[in-house]
This record gives structure tokens, C-alpha cells and sequence, in this order.
């Protein structure tokens, strides 16, 4: 095993074999479950109003992952997604655009087409999403296809039966492999934190990942309950800010999956201020993924800026 | 042996088939015509009206999509638990509105088969409003009735619950969900009528009832983009003007209501007719 970058002697000790890895993944703190659901919680109640609710929600808009990953999805709703992302709101130009598009790699030429030029990124997933049972040869060249179409940003997901039985050697060969595959393109590990159980294994699993070179963590493929939650995002936030402070390094944090309303939208940016830091309230390094969530970003910021609630007749239904 | 100490009530709002304290956290008390404390209830904000008219969108495509046959069904079937709680309404009644026994007893009695009357108009629109029409071409031509949406109702403030149920009744008929904004001084009998509603079989969000102050509420529905009509019976007269423009901005149906409407009267259609669009079909006759 190799580490993929140079690390801090700590750090780049844990990667040298698969016991060593054990060995620090397992001799990181425990998560106090308690504490952090309180303080998740707690951070949810604090009031973002007027001037600075507006301002969250155009970081929450630039900040979106615009993601359609169904198995009826056409190239023409992709189309379609890729105009949305492009302007979201057609009667206000000053809305502004959304991070990325996300899609399946047979579609990512499709989107990749329709944006060139416009700063917006195409994501793909891969690797056999989203339950990640395939083989290596199967996800790496998922990965190529992915990345050859014309995807910047690949969201890979973990094979979270190797994490749960404890291989963690090979869920970090894993990672380091599709890695190489990218290229130049980013590289977000989905660690599908509905099915790892506990706290503990959420922060090991993002440190395998931070370890392993994955440029995001992202919670969830948005295909299995629970997806993305509050204390979650807490405790991967918690490992990003760690990574920076022992390696100066910054990684990215996306939840997906389960992100609605504008009002949870704004208690994650709380959370990235307050767990992260300043520095985090960027879409080079926070992502919401989401489908539904745009339109009533797009609500909110039409009732704030109208004096009055907008409804769903305004926005476009994708 | 001392007196019984009465249990006080605190009610709370009725959205999307639920009960919930308001948003507000506020509540002010109930008075009889005579000033005496008869209960406290939920003031109402704009948030709870936000809440109300997400629900009642969501209720909309199920109700609006049952047959009115079923429709019919479930509306008299509200009917019946109306009746089983009639006690409890005449004794609101008298005490909101200030009214003898005996006359509140007939006012139960009217409203109660006001809403029968409605129940039975719900499977008889579509044919009474509806036609055929003789067109220059070999095509069929069908109008029918369709529910407009979402109404916002500003319930009457003398009338507690002849008035409440003549207005709610036609507007959940045809089909339409409503946002009810219950008469300010005495929301008793429609706080009584939440409960009847919640344990019968009209889903949740098909009816939302919120107490509080209409005048403080009444314009956030108006302005509503997500509001497609809206009743002004029990609107106070200060704001009617500002209401009916402010529903301009989003071309909503207004209801503009006769003055002093008498309820005690057999209605006519024109409640009913009053939140319906027209739906044209033209389809080629074959050979």
C-alpha cells in the first residue's frame, strides 16, 4: 500500500500495511453519539433571517450537486437539468448557478455537451453505484468511461461490506485505485453512512477515505434510508477540519440524499461555520446533493425578495 | 366536599390532518358574548398559514382525484359524527355566540343538514355545470367542472357554525382543499368541528383550521403564490380592498360575498360554482 500523496509521518505511517491501518482507525476517539446528536440539534435552532438568510440561500444554490440518478432518467432530462443549472430561476439572471450537474456515466456526455463553457461541472458516479458490488476491473472501468465522457468530479461509492467486515486494506486499495483512474477529475468517496451503522465506523470511514486520497466525503448515495443527517455531516465535518489541522490540507463534505428544504439546507451551513470552519462555505468544498432541493431554494429566495410565499407553479418541475 | 375545578382548555390549530401547537407559540383567550372565559385558543401566524397551504396542496391531487361518488360518501359520513356531537355544539354555540338554548339548538340542526345538502350536491355538478356542446365539426365537445385548487377561506366572524360550515362545505364538495381562517372571537364550534373532520374519513389536509386573527393572517394567503382562490366573507372591512388586490397579483378566484349573508337561508349553487374551472374536451367523432 501506498499513500497517494505526502503525508505527515503520523499519518503516512497508518497507510504502510493493512494492520497499521487497522491500527489507527481503530485507535481514533469514539464519537460521543449523545453529544454530538445535542449539538447537531442545538446548531438547528439557530435563526438565519433577512439579509443573511438570502445571502445563505444563494451559497446554498451555488452549492448544489443537481442530481438525477433514475433508471428512467433520458438524455433529454438531462438537458433539461443541465438549462436548470445553467439558470436556475429564468426570471431572475441573478440567481446564481449551481456547482455541478450529477448523473449516471452513460449520460454524462449529454451534460458534459450542454455545459461546456459555463463553469458548471459534470459529476458522475461510478464504480458500480450504488450498491458497489461489482469487481475491480468492472469499477475502474466504470471509472475510465466516466471520466473519458467528459465528468470532472467522479462520486465513487465504497464497498461497505469490505469496510464492515473490517478489510480496510482493500477498500483502501480501492479508493487509491479508481484515484489514478480520475485523473485530473475529483474524486468523491460516497461512504453510504445509512448503512455503516455507527458514528465510529462514519469517522473511520472518513479517514479511510481522507487517507486514501478522495478529494470529498459524501454521506450518501441517496438510494438507502437513512441518507444524509445532521450529526452525520458533524462528524465528517469533524474529519476534514482534523485532516486540515494535521496535514494543512482541505477536503470537501457532501451530504446527499434527504436534503429538502431550504431550512435544512441552512442548518448544514451552520454546521459547516461552526464544525469546519469559515474557509468551508465554498462549493469548492461543500456540496449539497440534491434534486428537489433547488425548487425551494428558489421559493424561498422568490418569498424574501417578494414579501410574499411563492408556490411550486413558479419554478420549473423536472 | 369542595367545588370541582374544571379542566380549561387549551386547543391548538388543525393542518394537514394533525393538531399542532402554532409556530407563534401564542395562544389568547376565548370569551362568551358576556366576557366570561370559555377556553384559549391558538393565535395563528403566517408561518402556520404557509404550513396549512402545503398541506392542503398536497391533499389536493387525492381528493381532488376521488370519485365524486366517494366524495359524497365521506362528506355524510361527517354528517353522522356531526350529529353525535351535537350536544357539544349547541352548548358552543350558545355560549360564542350568545344565543337561548332553544336557537342554537336550530342552528346545530341547519347546519348539520347544510353539510347533508352539500354532501348530496358533490356527484350532481359535474351534470348540473357540465355539457355537451353542439359544435360546427365532426368532433364531440364535453365542458366539465374541474376544482380550482387551494382556496383560503376567511370563515364568517357572527356566524360560528352555520356560517363555518356553509362556507367549508361547498368549497371541499367539488373537490378543492381549503385553508380556513375561523372566525375570531368564537373559533369554538370550528375547533370542534377540526375534531369531528380528524375522526371521520376526509384525509388530512383537506381541510386546515386556523384560529387567530383573520386581519393579521388573511393577507399572507391573499399574496399566497400557491393559493388559487379565495372566500373574503369574514374579512374585516378595512382590509377587503387591499385583500382583492393583493390576490390580483396572482390571479386568484375571489369570492366577494353579499353583505350580511344570511345562512339560515337554503343556499343557491353560487358558493359551490364559485371555485370551479371549466375544462373543454374536443375529441374527433371517428367514422
Amino acid at each position: 500500500m501506498a499513500a497517494p500523496t505526502t503525508l505527515p509521518s503520523a499519518l503516512a505511517d497508518a497507510t504502510r500495511d493493512e494492520s497499521s491501518l487497522r491500527r489507527f482507525l481503530h485507535g481514533l476517539p469514539g464519537v460521543d453519539q449523545v453529544g454530538v446528536e445535542q449539538r447537531a440539534a442545538g446548531l438547528g435552532t439557530r435563526s438565519i433571517k433577512k439579509a443573511s438568510k438570502l445571502h445563505a440561500i444563494d451559497l446554498a444554490i451555488s452549492m448544489v450537486d443537481l442530481t438525477t440518478l433514475e433508471g428512467a432518467d433520458t438524455h433529454g432530462k438531462v438537458r433539461s437539468l443541465a438549462a436548470k443549472a445553467r439558470r436556475p430561476d429564468p426570471d431572475r439572471p441573478d440567481v446564481p448557478q449551481v456547482a455541478a450537474v450529477c448523473v449516471y456515466p452513460d449520460m454524462v456526455k449529454t451534460a458534459a455537451d450542454d455545459l461546456v463553457g459555463t463553469g458548471i461541472n459534470v459529476a458522475s458516479v461510478a464504480t458500480a453505484f450504488p450498491s458497489g458490488r461489482s469487481t475491480m476491473d468492472i469499477k475502474l472501468a466504470d471509472t475510465r468511461f466516466a471520466v473519458e465522457q467528459g465528468a470532472s468530479e467522479v462520486d465513487m461509492v465504497i464497498d461497505r461490506g469490505a469496510f464492515l467486515s473490517g478489510r480496510y486494506g482493500q477498500v483502501f486499495e480501492e479508493i487509491v485505485k479508481i484515484k489514478e483512474a480520475c485523473g485530473d477529475a475529483h474524486l468523491k468517496v460516497i461512504l453510504e453512512t445509512g448503512e455503516l451503522v455507527t458514528y465510529d465506523n462514519v469517522r473511520r470511514a472518513s479517514w479511510l477515505a481522507l487517507l486514501a486520497g478522495g478529494d470529498f466525503i459524501k454521506t450518501s448515495t441517496g438510494k438507502v434510508q437513512p441518507a444524509a443527517t445532521l450529526p452525520v455531516t458533524h462528524v465528517m465535518l469533524q474529519a476534514v477540519r482534523d485532516w486540515k489541522d494535521q496535514t494543512g490540507e482541505l477536503r470537501g463534505v457532501k451530504p446527499a440524499g434527504g436534503i429538502r428544504t431550504t431550512k435544512d439546507a441552512i442548518k448544514y451551513l451552520v454546521a459547516v461555520h461552526e464544525v469546519a470552519g469559515r474557509e468551508w462555505l465554498d462549493p469548492h468544498l461543500f456540496r449539497f446533493g440534491a434534486s428537489t432541493l433547488l425548487n425551494d431554494l428558489l421559493m424561498q429566495r422568490r418569498t424574501q425578495l417578494d414579501g410574499h410565499y411563492s408556490g411550486p407553479d413558479y419554478v420549473t418541475v423536472d | 366536599m369542595s367545588d370541582r375545578i374544571t379542566v380549561a382548555k387549551t386547543y391548538k390549530l388543525y393542518i394537514g390532518g394533525k393538531f399542532p401547537r402554532s409556530e407563534s407559540g401564542r395562544s389568547y383567550p376565548v370569551a362568551d358574548t358576556k366576557g366570561a372565559f370559555l377556553a384559549n385558543a391558538a393565535q395563528g401566524s403566517r408561518k402556520d398559514a404557509r404550513d396549512a397551504v402545503t398541506a392542503a396542496r398536497k391533499a389536493f391531487g387525492g381528493w381532488s382525484g376521488t370519485t365524486a361518488y366517494n366524495r359524497g360518501q365521506v362528506l355524510y359520513r361527517v354528517a353522522e359524527v356531526l350529529e353525535g356531537r351535537r350536544e357539544q355544539f349547541i352548548t358552543e354555540v350558545a355560549g360564542s355566540e350568545g344565543v337561548a338554548l332553544k336557537k342554537a339548538q336550530s342552528l346545530v340542526d341547519t347546519a348539520i343538514d347544510r353539510w347533508v345538502w352539500y354532501a348530496g350536491w358533490t356527484d350532481k355538478i359535474a351534470a348540473v355545470l357540465g355539457s355537451s356542446n353542439p359544435v360546427a365539426g365532426p368532433y364531440f365537445s364535453f365542458s366539465t367542472p374541474e376544482p380550482t385548487g387551494v382556496v383560503a377561506v376567511l370563515a364568517p366572524q357572527q356566524s360560528s357554525l352555520l356560517g363555518l360550515i356553509s362556507v367549508i362545505a361547498p368549497v371541499i364538495a367539488s373537490g378543492n382543499t381549503c385553508v380556513v381562517i375561523t372566525s375570531q372571537d368564537r373559533p369554538l364550534p370550528a375547533i370542534t368541528l377540526s375534531e369531528v373532520l380528524a375522526t371521520s374519513d376526509v384525509p388530512g389536509g383537506v381541510v386546515n383550521i386556523i384560529t387567530g386573527r383573520t386581519a393579521e393572517i388573511a393577507p399572507w394567503l391573499a399574496s399566497h403564490g400557491d393559493v388559487n382562490a379565495l372566500d373574503l366573507t369574514g374579512a374585516p372591512e378595512s382590509i377587503r380592498a387591499d385583500l382583492e388586490r393583493s390576490a390580483a397579483g396572482t390571479v386568484k378566484r375571489v369570492l366577494r360575498n353579499k353583505a350580511g349573508e344570511d345562512f339560515t337561508a337554503t343556499p343557491d349553487m353560487s358558493r359551490l360554482r364559485a371555485y370551479l374551472e371549466t375544462k373543454t374536451v374536443w375529441h374527433p367523432m371517428g367514422v
